[in-house]
């Protein structure tokens, strides 16, 4: 493998260094010195380490035209994501130890990023009764966090019983908060606009309530809990009252929902449909407020690819997601540009805190020793996003056009640079054996 | 004005000409031949994913008495309900040489989405999508108290119609089921524009979330609303069978009971207030025999009406005659 001298790079934004990478790992720069590395002149940029998105929709099995486990590695890849956690919504449902053995070596064989699968909590996301989530803990996948995504696990029974079963092995259940009953038919953000536009509203208090009790059970059983995509003040406000109890419970918020409103639901684009649906502005003020004072602990895409066919029609009909792992770092920046959040926090919530959460050891972290995960940005490099540029094969990104100053440059994957200046190079070359687990 | 979507974004002299316009339509039943050579040769397409038999047939009166060709799309039966997408719909229907799309579909937005994809180049008329809009339905409500409360024949022809005015100081209520109504939202927007006074009248479970924020005045009892308030109209809307089994209300009997205009209801009423439905009607439900047919209901005058603007519509579209009025 080759060995790499990042020079001058801005580490965290805290200080200009240089990073050398040996066989996979970060090492004192030192000890390449005789060994001619490649120079990777990286003056200007920031070194973080490489990202680490909880949340992302691969649709590999079942749904390959949408996505696959190769273009989403890809896509995570040109993103600065070196390891990304995959749903279980796939078809069929990875709710057993094979599906998410099979994910977890199509993410080997692709080799642009470490792709964990997610288990689902429920058979078939159906909520009635657990997945053999043992087996897809003790499988090679080695799952650890389960989360039916999409559909709530709204019987609080249910939610009790899987709480408890995955502390056998320290896992975490990652919640889907939607009440049912409360959002159905639900096609925006129940307010002003939802009721100007006749469209079906799905209202704050059916994320918010569904959050309440399940904080109320983690803390009564003591067990983890993580809140996929919270996504209004209300919710921001339970997460904070939870924390201050100490209740084990961690969350996470979407670079949309950190950016865009409902308004933007007037222009009935379906490349606005997404679920949670986009909130008001005095939501998106609360989250990011949440996310500088850690409330929320993370930041996860929920890229969700959908084909053309699905999103280029009318609004009721579309499906509901947005892509976004090739434009979160950008976009957290932008959002996050008026609060006191420098690099060192972007490196907080988009990397070492999901991978602290996840148990993903192999990232997180530039200390000498840890493996070579890292990502080059360009913080001042001011660009339009264009979609149909983007390695995803999801074209629903909602940012199309948008003027954002942070550009990923180069990605570090155990010691392989999979970005180069900007461009997708090759997979690791190491095949299936590249990680130290 | 390219498109008729919504009257959300219709401006006051957009408005007020096409109801002038359509005042002049309603002097064609006059002629010997009802017909106007206008639009000759040129098609209107109804393209109808829901059924409704009554604006289908009244669009379809419109465009002929303005000498189009009509060619009627139900998706009932057709490709539609065979999984085709609705821009493969369109582009085919688009095809076969449409000069303009009047459409009705069960989702809110499709007439905007149908206007600003560039699938097609042709004006589009929202003839009701979802619960979002139904803007002629507004328009001929309009035009309907417009001319009742001018003091001349609420329909047909009239020499010396109300040309040019709004409905400046005129208090309108508008009872019954505001959350799920096209044509509660589209009044809303039209009404308060053109200077009425609107009141919406319902219990708390029929109206939108932050209907606060709207330029209305919001009554839950009808009663305490009928002794506080004098009103030149009182438009009830019709309750769909669906909705009465899903705890919007307890039952229809008391919906009928406190929203309903009962006989005992419309006797209380002042002389001059005007009753509408925009139909159809269920008779003993929303509205009682004696309010729907009594001297003072304007609701035949409205399907009446409801010709001459769609003419209006259709020729301010097709014509791209641009009178302003601004």
């Amino acid at each position: 493998m080759t060995d790499y001298l990042i020079r001058g790079a801005d580490v965290l934004g805290r200080g200009v260094a240089d990073i050398a990478v040996c066989e996979g790992r970060i090492v004192d720069p030192e000890l390449v010195a005789g060994s001619d590395p490649e120079i990777v002149d990286a003056a200007g940029l920031v070194a973080l380490p490489g990202l680490v998105d909880m949340h992302t929709h691969l649709r590999e099995p079942g749904k390959e035209d949408a996505e696959t486990v190769l273009s989403g590695s890809r896509s995570a890849a040109a993103g600065g994501y070196t390891c990304v956690h995959a749903m279980a919504n796939t078809a069929p449902v990875a709710d057993t130890a094979g599906v998410v053995e099979q994910v977890h070596r199509l993410g080997r064989a692709a080799g642009f990023t470490e792709v964990v699968p997610v288990g689902a909590v429920t058979t078939g996301l159906e909520g009635k009764q657990l997945a053999e989530l043992g087996a897809m803990a003790r499988s090679e996948a080695r799952v650890r966090m389960f989360s039916d995504d999409g559909i709530c696990v709204s019987d609080p029974l249910l939610m009790r019983r899987a709480l408890e079963y995955v502390k056998t092995f320290d896992g975490i259940i990652a919640q889907h908060a939607q009440e049912p009953r409360l959002t159905e038919g639900a096609q925006m953000n129940e307010g002003t606009v939802s009721a100007e536009l006749g469209l079906p509203g799905w209202p704050a208090v059916a994320e918010e309530s569904i959050i309440a009790r399940d904080v109320l059970l983690a803390e009564h059983v003591g067990s983890r809990l993580h809140i996929c995509h919270a996504s209004t003040a209300g919710s921001v406000d339970l997460i904070r009252w939870a924390k201050s109890r100490g209740v084990a419970v961690t969350a996470e918020v979407t670079p949309h929902h950190l950016m865009l409103t409902d308004e933007l639901v007037r222009s009935f684009d379906p490349v606005f449909k997404v679920n949670p649906p986009l909130r008001t502005d005095a939501d998106v003020q609360a989250l990011r407020e949440a996310l500088a004072d850690g409330t929320i602990d993370v930041v996860g895409t929920d890229h969700a690819p959908h084909t053309a066919e699905h999103k280029c029609s009318e609004w009721t009909a579309a499906a509901m997601g947005m892509v976004g792992m090739e434009t979160a770092l950008s976009i957290v920046v932008e959002a996050m540009r008026e609060h006191d959040f420098d690099f060192g926090d972007v490196a907080r919530v988009m990397s070492a805190t999901p991978a602290r959460i996840t148990g993903a050891s192999g990232h997180g972290s530039l200390a000498i020793g840890a493996s070579a995960n890292i990502v080059l940005v360009d913080p001042d490099a001011p660009h339009r996003i264009e979609p149909s540029a983007h390695a995803t094969k999801g074209r629903n990104n909602p940012f199309d056009g948008l003027e954002v100053r942070a550009r990923i440059t180069d990605t570090f994957f155990y010691g392989h640079r999979v970005l180069a200046a900007g461009a997708l190079t090759t997979p690791h070359p190491a095949g299936a054996t590249w990680t130290d687990q | 004005m390219k498109h008729l979507l919504d009257t959300a974004s219709l401006s006051r002299a957009d408005a007020i000409g096409i109801l002038d316009i359509a005042e002049e339509m309603t002097l064609v039943s006059e002629r010997e031949v009802k017909k106007l050579p206008v639009l000759r040769g040129r098609t209107v397409v109804n393209l109808f994913f829901e059924d409704s038999t009554r604006t289908r047939l009244s669009f379809e009166a419109a465009a002929k008495r303005l000498s189009a060709d009509v060619l009627n799309f139900s998706a009932k039966g057709s490709s539609v309900s065979k999984g085709e997408s609705l821009q493969d719909t369109i582009q085919t229907i688009s095809a076969m040489g449409a000069d303009a799309i009047v459409v009705r579909h069960g989702g809110a937005g499709t007439a905007h989405r149908l206007a600003h994809t560039g699938w097609i180049d042709v004006p589009v008329i929202n003839a009701g999508d979802g619960t979002h809009e139904h803007p002629t339905q507004a328009l001929l409500d309009a035009f309907t108290l417009r001319r009742a409360l001018a003091g001349v024949p609420a329909s047909g022809p009239v020499a010396g119609g109300p040309r040019g005015r709004g409905l400046d100081g005129a208090k309108v209520a508008i009872v019954g089921d505001i959350l799920h109504s096209r044509v509660a939202r589209s009044n809303v927007h039209l009404l308060a524009r053109l200077g009425a006074d609107v009141h919406l009248i319902a219990p708390p479970t029929l109206l939108p979330w932050g209907v606060e924020h709207w330029p209305v005045t919001v009554h839950f009892d009808f009663d305490e609303a009928l002794r506080s308030e004098d009103f030149a109209a009182v438009m009830m809307l019709r309750v769909q069978h669906e909705r009465m089994h899903e705890s919007f209300f307890p039952n229809e009997r008391e919906y009928a009971r406190l929203w309903g205009l009962s006989a005992a209801r419309f006797e209380k009423l002042p002389a001059h207030t005007f009753i509408m439905h925009p139909g159809p009607m269920n008779r003993g439900f929303e509205i009682s025999a004696a309010a729907a047919d009594s001297p003072r209901a304007l609701v035949l005058d409205q399907v009446e009406n409801g010709v001459s603007v769609r003419m209006a519509v259709l020729y301010r579209l097709l014509t791209g005659q641009e009178e302003t009025n601004d």
